[in-house]
């Protein structure tokens, strides 16, 4: 299971800031001991940074002895895992079939059209970034949005969405 | 001094985007401005969405269900004594009357909605941790001939018998072995997983830990999907009372056998429901697709021989063990043995959860328990089993669901979802969405699906705008041949069925007026 050290000997020099680079580091003592610690470290880097930055590779690829290209490989693999950082909130619509049949497709071209995004890109005014999402397990009750990480709406109609949107941009204000 | 009201009201995902957090906090503002002494319990679901927020009060005879219940409804409850069971319009009566409720076989679901999910106390009162009990007064050997007599199959979606699986893993020597709980329930339409683990998280817990001592584990991991947080704060909080009970840890309910569970996330990928993507993604790799064999049995996590089985198979074990095996074999038809929680989604009027023996068929689970459309439009096509599943129509409703009748119509069950469409749906616009969730969830390992699914949606669309649609037609069948037999895992594998099902049963939504165009 041992590899060979692939990486240069000496620790790299981060090119992290001073703050970003301690809670990366925080991140890998806290889950260096886990069998199998990079997705732990890589969530808990992003839910401190609200992104992963590319100058945390070569930290993380050192500590855990592996190369920089398989954690870029990785990161890059997972569809949570984002290497810029979001707009202030993220919503999520879901994208899936359950939701498809309670007017799904409707909402998705709604949202769309009034926030001026397509998927995966983030609002003028930098609050709102639109993202797709594939079922959140609420497939009684769709069509289904989730903000942020936690806050899952049931039952979204056009309507709903403003209102839902309205308010995600008064508390950013 | 009379006991104070006690009132359920779900903690779950759904119900909590339904309003439900809202509704309990209305209730305590109330009681405490009416001087009412209450008792809230933030139960799982019952399972029955058009409920939700559903209220229930413990009443002498029995629990007395109120919902919908808006926070603007509260008060009016009050005003209606409903502590006391009293009228109201929105009184549904006895909860556990409630048809869609009474005629379900809950076993795996037996206190979901009833219990408070994380109490071991209430667990206990609610014959939890028997199953454990009996295991730990039997042999390991004695434990797998148990779950392989109960004809428990994988309800993940493959069916593979569970007890075969167990087997294999007791009897490969080695050092370290590991349990692997798949909570990546990924497939839209279903959420029996997510629902158990809300709403009795203890079962799950109980089910790995039997899984451990069975085969010889020490350390069991729960993979759970990131889009639930819910559940991953309800098993975090059941594992941590687990461990200060004495379920967990190195000395299990005082049996000198050790076992630890812990709960990792996953980060938005599809294929990790696949089990060698997810062993590859616990390990910190990217969630690729490993070939078979080895088995993850033999060589597994790490490794080492790995018991991996779906949320709802773990959940079975419990009562498996505490009743017997005849208990839960006398459930169920031909060879599906037991129950199925199946999950009733999309446009239905009552969506929800029903857990039934096999050999229900569809007609009855979109009728009798889901009482028709939402929209009120005639239903027009179903899918079952999730996004790799086949789209049925009306004239298949009658199938009953038993793995081998849906093998024979070109389907599967699944992880039993159903999701019901109206006759509004398009369905080429389906048949290209199965493709291009194909394309976003690909791990990329083989080119089958990697390619495959890219060359389809391209395909659809060709046929869509009526470009050579008849070598279209002979393209796209040729592709899902090619896609059926050449990928390495089910989601290149199955994502033909619902393409070509498309076509067969609903070759209408493919035929373009005439005069072709030449490309």
């Amino acid at each position: 299971m041992k590899q060979a050290r692939p990486n240069p000997v000496s620790r790299p020099v981060s090119r992290l800031p001073a703050s970003q680079l301690s809670v990366v580091q925080k991140a890998i003592e806290e889950h260096r001991s886990r069998l199998g610690p990079l997705l732990p470290i890589l969530h808990a880097v992003q839910d401190a940074l609200g992104y992963i930055p590319a100058d945390a590779v070569p930290t993380i690829a050192y500590e855990l002895n592996r190369t920089r290209a398989e954690v870029h490989g990785v990161i890059s693999f997972y569809h949570d895992f984002r290497t810029a950082p979001a707009g202030q909130h993220i919503v999520r619509i879901c994208r899936a079939e359950a939701c498809q049949a309670r007017g799904a497709r409707e909402l998705e071209a709604h949202a769309k059209q009034t926030l001026g995004v397509n998927f995966g890109e983030t609002t003028a005014d930098g609050t709102i970034t639109l993202e797709a999402v594939y079922c959140l397990g609420n497939c009684g009750c769709g069509p289904s949005v989730l903000v942020d990480t936690d806050e899952l709406h049931a039952k979204v109609t056009a309507e709903r969405f403003d209102v839902l949107v309205n308010k995600v941009r008064e508390i950013t204000s | 001094m009379t006991d104070p009201l006690k009132i359920h009201i779900s903690g779950d995902a759904s119900a909590c985007a339904l309003g439900a957090d809202a509704t309990a906090h209305a209730v305590m503002v109330e009681a405490e401005q009416r001087g009412v002494e209450i008792e809230v319990v933030r139960s799982g679901s019952r399972g029955m969405f058009w409920l939700e927020p559903l209220l229930e009060v413990v009443t002498a005879t029995g629990r007395v269900g109120y919902g919908p219940i808006g926070a603007a409804d509260v008060a009016g409850l009050f005003d209606a004594d409903f502590g006391n069971g009293g009228a109201h319009a929105l009184r549904v009566g006895r909860v556990e009357e409630i048809p869609f409720f009474k005629n379900q076989d809950r076993l795996s679901f037996a206190r979901v909605g009833i219990t408070d999910p994380l109490s071991v106390a209430d667990y206990l009162a609610h014959d939890g941790f028997r199953g454990l009990d009996r295991a730990l007064s039997i042999s390991p050997a004695a434990i797998v001939v148990a779950v392989t007599e109960s004809g428990l199959r994988g309800r993940g979606g493959a069916a593979f018998p569970t007890g075969r699986k167990w087997k294999t893993v007791q009897d490969t020597v080695a050092e370290q072995k590991y349990i692997v709980c798949n909570a990546d329930e990924g497939d839209s339409g279903t959420f029996s997983d997510r629902l158990l683990m809300e709403g009795d998280p203890l079962c799950l817990i109980e089910g790995i830990t039997i899984a451990g001592i069975a085969v010889g584990a020490t350390q069991g991991y729960i993979y759970l999907r990131s889009e639930y947080p819910h559940a991953q704060r309800a098993l975090n909080a059941a594992i941590a009372n687990a461990y200060a009970e004495g379920y967990l840890g190195a000395d299990v309910c005082g049996s000198g056998q050790h076992f630890d569970l812990e709960v990792r996330l996953g980060a938005g990928a599809y294929i990790c429901g696949e089990e060698t993507s997810m062993l590859d993604s616990l390990e910190g790799k990217r969630g690729q697709v490993r070939a078979k064999p080895p088995l993850p049995a033999i060589r597994g996590l790490f490794g080492q021989p790995t018991v991996i089985n779906n949320v709802i198979s773990f959940a079975s074990v419990p009562i498996i063990m505490a009743k017997g095996a005849t208990f839960y074999h006398d459930y169920g038809v031909g060879r599906s043995r037991g129950t199925l929680p199946i999950q009733l989604a999309g446009n239905l009027q009552h969506t929800g959860l029903v857990e039934k023996s096999f050999g229900v068929t569809l007609r009855e689970l979109l009728y009798d328990y889901g009482g028709g459309s939402l929209s009120g439009r005639p239903l027009r096509a179903v899918q079952v089993g999730g996004p790799l599943g086949a789209y049925l129509p009306e004239a298949q409703f009658d199938t009953p669901l038993d793995y081998e009748a849906f093998a024979a119509i070109g389907a599967m069950l699944g992880h039993g979802g159903i999701i019901a469409f109206d006759d509004t749906v398009d369905m080429l616009e389906q048949a290209r969405y199965a493709m291009e969730f194909c394309a976003i969830e690909s791990c990329g390992k083989c080119t089958p699906c990697r390619i495959g699914s890219v060359r389809g949606i391209e395909v659809i669309d060709r046929i869509h705008h009526g470009i050579e649609s008849d070598k279209n037609f002979a393209l796209l069948n040729d592709l899902c041949q090619t896609m059926r037999g050449g990928s390495l895992c089910a989601l290149g594998g199955l994502t033909p069925d619902p393409v070509r099902s498309a076509l067969q049963y609903f070759p209408e939504d493919f035929a373009m007026p005439t005069s072709p165009v030449t490309a």
